[in-house]
């Protein structure tokens, strides 16, 4: 019995954490030897928030098995709700104030989560993908026309800038299509840190549950799965929110790593990416995804690739179709996998 | 395991919807009763005017040729398509308007004629996908995995192992239920039937693609299930010597209509069947 609990699947997971405390491990050394160029400094925050978007977005594509197009736009309710909470709080721990602000980011991503996921999970077929797709477009343009100000009385919120009138010392904190400007920079690599351990500790105790299960049966088999009594909607809807969630957090986390952020930054191209991540990383690999977010980030930055840039997505547009190809042909399958021998099982699980 | 019945085929005796149930079944609630059960897809009916009752504890078939209505049976049961028109009432219950995983909750089990695993999942997890409403916990539960995760989980196993048992199944556990021959595949899809603790199982053609010895032991294990779960089986199966061996009452569907109810004998013997049927096979 105790063999079982230290399945492949389980070693997978321990050496997924392993990795994570390792590069962390090490970042923080190099970093405090003043071996780290400003650069990558720089860009510490972004990678960690990067990694949770394609950890998240596993979890809808890899493990529920649908297809989203606007994760992006869960990331920008956490962003902005993230940015006007960390201005707001009252808090004085700047720590403290980043954690509040990320669960705010994430309990409000994960609520319009549900709002997305009720109406369109219940439906078969290729829905989420479309209603994804739009819902990104529609959370960038509410932001573009979404101006919130705070003085002694509070928040107030309009979607006409002029329709907030301030009592004296208030001020501006989102500015519709400006966005949020001068952010407080209090996130951390170590926050950063922090909650991709959470994420995956979720993601992984998750799958390996009775509700992960559950998930994973629906991608497999729906027919199947509510043969042996398994509420579709209600599992469909749990993987989907808590995927939204944990962008909203990472939205905040990004936010707050950033002097100003707009709207125009998680726009579709953002959602791509992320869809890129989690394909290039692998479906249901967990690991994958954590490589591939942190290496695309990374690469465009390092001087040999800036030249290549702006063809940045379209390379991806290319790379994401080869390994669509590939991974749907059952011919092109075979012949990787003589030259790649892959564990059988494995890759579902972790 | 406490001391089961060991049910002989024994004597039928007829019910009012004119089918017959096994005497020892007469006074209980029947597990299935169908009244004037119909579909219709577009303009064609699939079937139609199916009357049937099952026993509590009866080994029925459902037999007939290709593309008779059989497989549409199982689905209007289980809710996969609701029926135009009559009732199904499941241990008494009507079965209106329930979705396919409620009716799994209210004791119907199945298995499917094209396999529908969970394929990239292992032999175990396909189990414990079974007992996902046996063994329950919350999802925070599972994800603090706070102490009745681990108190579930381990039940879990330990029943996914016992009913992986029936089928001598146990050291396959840690494989891929994809991968298995297709013979396992079969007999896993059984097993996670099972597990849902159904008080109905219907089996869509349990023995297709096995050879003969697999077949044989593939029916003395329904026999053992019936026994020991003390529950009704319903099946659908091409191969007669299968059916006639352990099925009770036994009915045979042609072009959607049930063209004849009855024993093995009476069936064997029956001359609309051997024209429209086993007379077709020769
Ligand atoms: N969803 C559907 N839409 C339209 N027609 C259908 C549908 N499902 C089944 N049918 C038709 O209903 C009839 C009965 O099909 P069914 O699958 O129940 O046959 P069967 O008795 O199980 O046959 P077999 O022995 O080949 O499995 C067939 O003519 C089939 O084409
Ligand atoms: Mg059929």
């Amino acid at each position: 019995m105790k063999k079982s609990y230290l399945s492949k699947t389980n070693w997978v997971n321990f050496a997924t954490y392993g990795m994570v405390i390792i590069a962390f491990v090490v970042m923080q050394l190099m970093g405090s030897a003043g071996m780290l160029s400003s650069t990558i400094r720089g860009q510490l925050v972004p990678i960690c928030a990067y990694v949770v978007m394609a950890l998240s977005l596993n979890l809808t594509v890899g493990i529920l098995g649908e297809l989203s197009l606007g994760h992006a736009g869960f990331m920008s309710v956490g962003a902005f709700a993230g940015a006007v909470a960390a201005a707001a709080l009252p808090i004085s721990s700047a720590p403290l104030r980043l954690g509040a602000a990320m669960l705010i980011g994430a309990v409000l991503a994960g609520l319009v989560g549900v709002v997305v996921g009720v109406p369109v999970l219940r439906l078969n077929g290729d829905y989420l993908a479309i209603v994804t797709l739009a819902f990104g477009q529609i959370i960038k343009s509410v932001v573009e026309n979404l101006y919130i100000g705070m003085d002694a009385k509070g928040l107030h919120a309009s979607f006409l800038e002029n329709r907030i009138t301030f009592t004296d010392g208030g001020r501006m904190i989102l500015n519709g299509p400006m966005g949020v400007n001068g952010i407080n920079k209090i996130s951390t690599f170590t926050a950063g840190f922090v909650l991709t351990m959470i994420v995956l500790v979720v993601i992984f105790n998750l799958v390996n549950s009775r509700a992960g299960r559950a998930i994973m049966a629906l991608r497999d088999n729906r027919i199947a799965a509510e043969s042996v009594g398994i509420n579709v909607t209600k599992y469909k809807l749990m993987a989907f929110v808590t995927s939204a969630a944990m962008a909203g957090a990472a939205g905040t986390l990004f936010a707050l790593g950033q002097n100003t952020i707009t709207a125009s930054k998680f726009d579709f191209n953002m959602s791509i990416l992320i869809l890129v991540f989690v394909v290039l990383g692998g479906q249901g690999k967990m690991w994958g995804s954590i490589l591939a977010a942190t290496f695309l980030t990374v690469l465009p930055e390092t001087p040999a690739m800036r030249e290549l840039r702006d063809y940045r997505m379209l390379v991806y547009a290319i790379v994401m179709i080869l390994v669509m190809l590939v991974t749907n042909s059952d011919k092109l399958k075979g012949l990787a996998g003589r030259i790649i021998p892959k564990g059988k099982g494995a890759a579902d699980n972790g | 395991m406490a001391e089961k019945k060991q049910f002989e085929k024994g004597k039928m005796v007829p019910v009012p919807s004119h089918s017959i149930i096994p005497e020892r079944d007469l006074g209980t609630t029947p597990i299935l009763e169908c009244s004037h059960l119909g579909i219709d897809f577009g303009g064609l009916t699939a079937v139609n005017e199916f009357n049937i009752t099952v026993g509590r504890t009866e080994i029925a078939g459902l037999i007939g040729p290709n593309g008779a209505g059989k497989t549409t049976v199982f689905n209007l049961l289980t809710k996969v398509y609701h029926p135009t028109r009559g009732t199904i009432l499941l241990d008494g219950l009507d079965t209106h308007g329930k979705t396919p995983a409620q009716i799994n909750r209210m004791g119907i089990a199945r298995t499917f004629q094209n396999i529908r695993l969970f394929n990239n999942l292992s032999v175990e997890d396909n189990v414990k996908i079974g007992l996902h409403n046996q063994e329950k916990y919350s999802m925070f539960s599972g994800v603090l995995r706070l102490p009745k995760y681990w108190k579930r989980e381990k039940a879990a196993h330990e029943r996914a192992l016992e009913l992986l048992s029936i089928f001598d199944m146990q050291d396959l556990a840690d494989h891929q239920a994809g991968s298995l021959p297709y013979g396992a595949q079969r007999r896993l899809e059984i097993v996670r039937a099972l597990a849902t603790n159904p008080s109905l199982l219907l089996l869509d053609e349990p023995a297709a693609g096995m050879n003969p010895s697999e077949t044989a032991e593939l029916m003395e294990n329904i026999v053992k299930i019936r026994d020991t779960f003390q529950i009704a089986i319903m099946l659908i199966e091409h191969d007669m010597s299968l059916v006639m061996g352990i099925c009770e009452g036994i009915c045979v569907l042609n072009f959607g209509q049930i063209i004849a109810k009855g024993t093995a004998e009476e069936i064997q013997s029956n001359p609309t069947v051997i024209e429209a049927y086993l007379g077709k096979q020769q």
